[in-house]
């Protein structure tokens, strides 16, 4: 994320149009000299980020992971599929450094493969939650009047749900797998960061830059794409943060009651789920993914609040 | 005043109706159905037998025509009868498994309050030390790990490692210490949070200083002066905490094998129980907005500038 932003925010050359970048909204905003350079939000927050040890040591914990899901498939010992009947719910051991589970299959395996199939749900899921929420909310907030009203109306009885009994809803009428993960948390998950933009967007379209633009003949598309969004983005980006820990958490909570990932595909929730059944007798079968799913949650919690107090300082 | 309950009160109208409609498409565009036979891979029915029972539960008429009549019957708190367990109307499994629920929801929300409260509080006059540092980081484990996960620390700790409690059941209030704990964890890290941001705010206030000036002690400082001023952003969070309360129950009930309306509602989800489903749903609705109105009623007795 962090780099993403970094590169964003020097690709904007000096000469590009003055009125458009990413300065402008917060000499606009806050009322300090339009001399500064116009990358310096980015790149302050990304300072304020790398000052901060404990976001740091979450982000160090995310990047491990992800690194872990990307070479899943060098770093198992041993098919996450492969069962030995002969060696059932057995403790760690030399041979199986975490134990086995019920149908022998290595526990280390499924838990790599598992940090694979949580990563692809943060992001997965959150990328339909923007594709969703995103337009959703600019449109609303740019229209105004009554579609503005209809909208409205609409996310505040999204809101009125209980989100997971709703996502659980979902979930059972797509079915099982790992794409209708994505879609089912996108379904019910875009109503928070179309809000929020929605706010954004109203704010600053009344600004005189967007006045400007829109003087100079620029279209619908052109107003809200190239001059409005990329200044609303700082609230999008800290609920993007906090939105991939949510959805790793739903497709944990999915898989625990047994409606998220579809096995032999093994998934953290779904091993604690499966384990806590046999808690007395075999505890490392749900142990070792309950300290799997908590280590992620935490890092991802730490980062997303490093990555909130860089951005937005007059929040913490 | 009045004024305002009754325009919330009505609001609550459509906004149920839209939540019972929602959930009602939902259930009918799901695959399988409550004429599929109960055993897996099973013949199916006979036709015959398979319309005998769609008459019988109603399920052979317009889909329009079925949300109607489930809603002038829902109004009399009449949901028909369960699919599974066919013997039992909706409504007894619900009078049965609700009290439970709301015992166990509200016995975790007085923990999480108390000690949400506390943590936040201690955190705030004690900041940047070691109680602020203990505080945050018990919220932060509270907030960000999910409760199931939660609840196997918790039955390794103190069912195996210290056997002071049982991992699950219903019968004595011993049983009832894990699952309120696991289930208060999350809403007590919200509060704890919120209470240290908002005490923080406060504690620098102009009011307060005139406090210390006059020569207050520490205690009435905090408690007198700061503490009620400090609540009113806490009492906003009251309203999604029932949400998260109600929702994590789910877990909780399941892990300690709690007989709770939760555990039902997961039961009832994979046994396409269409009119379980629809009353659970409606019920968490109905108390959730109910006590979304308390809360917003609170506002106006904890700041009188608050009117409606």
């Amino acid at each position: 994320m962090a780099f993403s932003t970094r590169a964003s925010g020097t690709d904007i050359a000096p000469g590009s149009p003055p009125l458009a970048d990413a300065g402008s909204v917060e000499a606009a905003t806050i009322g300090v000299e339009t001399a500064r350079s116009s990358s310096s939000l980015w790149r302050d927050a990304w300072r304020r980020l790398l000052r901060n040890r404990l976001a740091m040591a979450g982000g160090i914990v995310v990047v491990l992971l992800a690194l872990v899901a990307i070479f899943a498939d060098v770093l198992m010992p041993q098919a996450y599929t492969k069962t030995n009947f002969g060696r059932l719910n057995e403790a760690p051991s030399r041979d199986y450094p975490l134990g086995t589970d019920a149908l022998g299959r290595d526990l280390l395996s499924r838990m790599i493969y598992g940090a694979r199939v949580s990563m692809l749900v943060g992001l997965g899921a959150q990328f339909f939650v923007v594709a969703i929420g995103v337009p959703v909310g600019a449109l609303s907030g740019y229209l105004g009047g009554r579609a503005d009203l209809v909208i409205t109306r609409f996310i505040d009885v999204m809101y009125a749900f209980p989100r997971l009994l709703f996502v659980i809803l979902v979930m059972s009428m797509l079915g099982a797998g790992l794409f209708n993960i994505f879609l089912a948390i996108g379904l019910t998950g875009w109503v928070g960061i179309a809000r929020q933009t929605r706010a954004q967007v109203m704010a600053l379209k009344e600004k005189e830059y967007v006045d400007a633009a829109r003087g100079l003949g620029a279209g619908f598309v052109r107003l809200l794409g190239r001059h409005i969004l990329p200044n609303a983005l700082t609230p999008i980006v800290v609920a993007v943060t906090f939105g991939i820990p949510e959805a790793i958490f739903t497709e944990a909570a999915l898989s625990f009651i047994g409606v998220g990932i579809n096995p032999p595909t093994p998934s953290w929730g779904q091993m604690v789920g499966e384990g806590q059944q046999f808690i007395r007798s075999y505890w490392h079968l749900c142990v070792f993914p309950a300290i799997a799913i908590a280590i992620t949650m935490l890092a991802f919690t730490f980062f997303g609040d490093g990555v909130r107090d860089a951005l937005d300082p007059k929040m913490k | 005043m009045v004024q305002y309950i009754v325009s919330r009160l009505l609001w609550l109208v459509p906004t149920l109706l839209a939540m019972a409609l929602v959930t009602f498409l939902v259930m009918h565009a799901t695959p399988g159905s409550p004429l599929d036979p109960v055993a897996e891979g099973a013949n199916p029915l006979s036709p015959d037998a398979q319309k005998a029972l769609a008459a019988h539960y109603g399920l052979d008429k317009p889909l329009w025509h079925q949300f109607a009549i489930f809603v002038s019957k829902a109004v009399r708190g009449d949901f028909g009868f369960s699919f599974v367990y066919k013997t039992r109307t909706v409504a007894e499994i619900l009078r049965e498994t609700f009290p439970i629920s709301l015992l166990l929801g509200s016995m975790a929300l007085v923990l999480a309050v108390a000690g949400g409260l506390t943590l936040g509080i201690l955190a705030a006059v004690y900041q940047n030390r070691g109680w602020d540092y203990i505080s945050v980081l018990l919220a932060t484990v509270g907030v960000a790990v999910p409760n199931f996960v939660l609840a196997v620390f918790l039955i390794i700790l103190f069912s195996f490692v210290i056997p002071l409690f049982p991992t699950g059941g219903w019968n004595s209030p011993r049983d009832w210490v894990l699952p309120t704990i696991t289930l208060a964890l999350a809403p007590m890290g919200i509060i704890a949070r919120f209470t240290r941001a908002s005490m923080l705010e406060v504690i620098r206030a102009d009011y307060t200083l005139t406090a210390r000036a006059k020569g207050l002690s520490e205690g009435p400082v905090i408690f007198k002066h700061t503490l009620k001023n400090a609540l009113i952003p806490v009492v906003t969070l009251l309203g999604p905490l029932f949400a998260a309360v109600g929702t994590g129950s789910f877990f909780v009930e399941s892990i300690f094998r709690v007989p709770g309306m939760g555990r039902f509602f997961v039961l009832s989800m994979s046994g396409r129980d269409y009119p379980m489903i629809m009353a659970v749903v409606l019920t968490y609705g109905v108390f959730l907005a109910i006590m979304n109105l308390v809360v917003d009623l609170t506002y106006g007795v904890l700041d009188p500038r608050i009117r409606y």
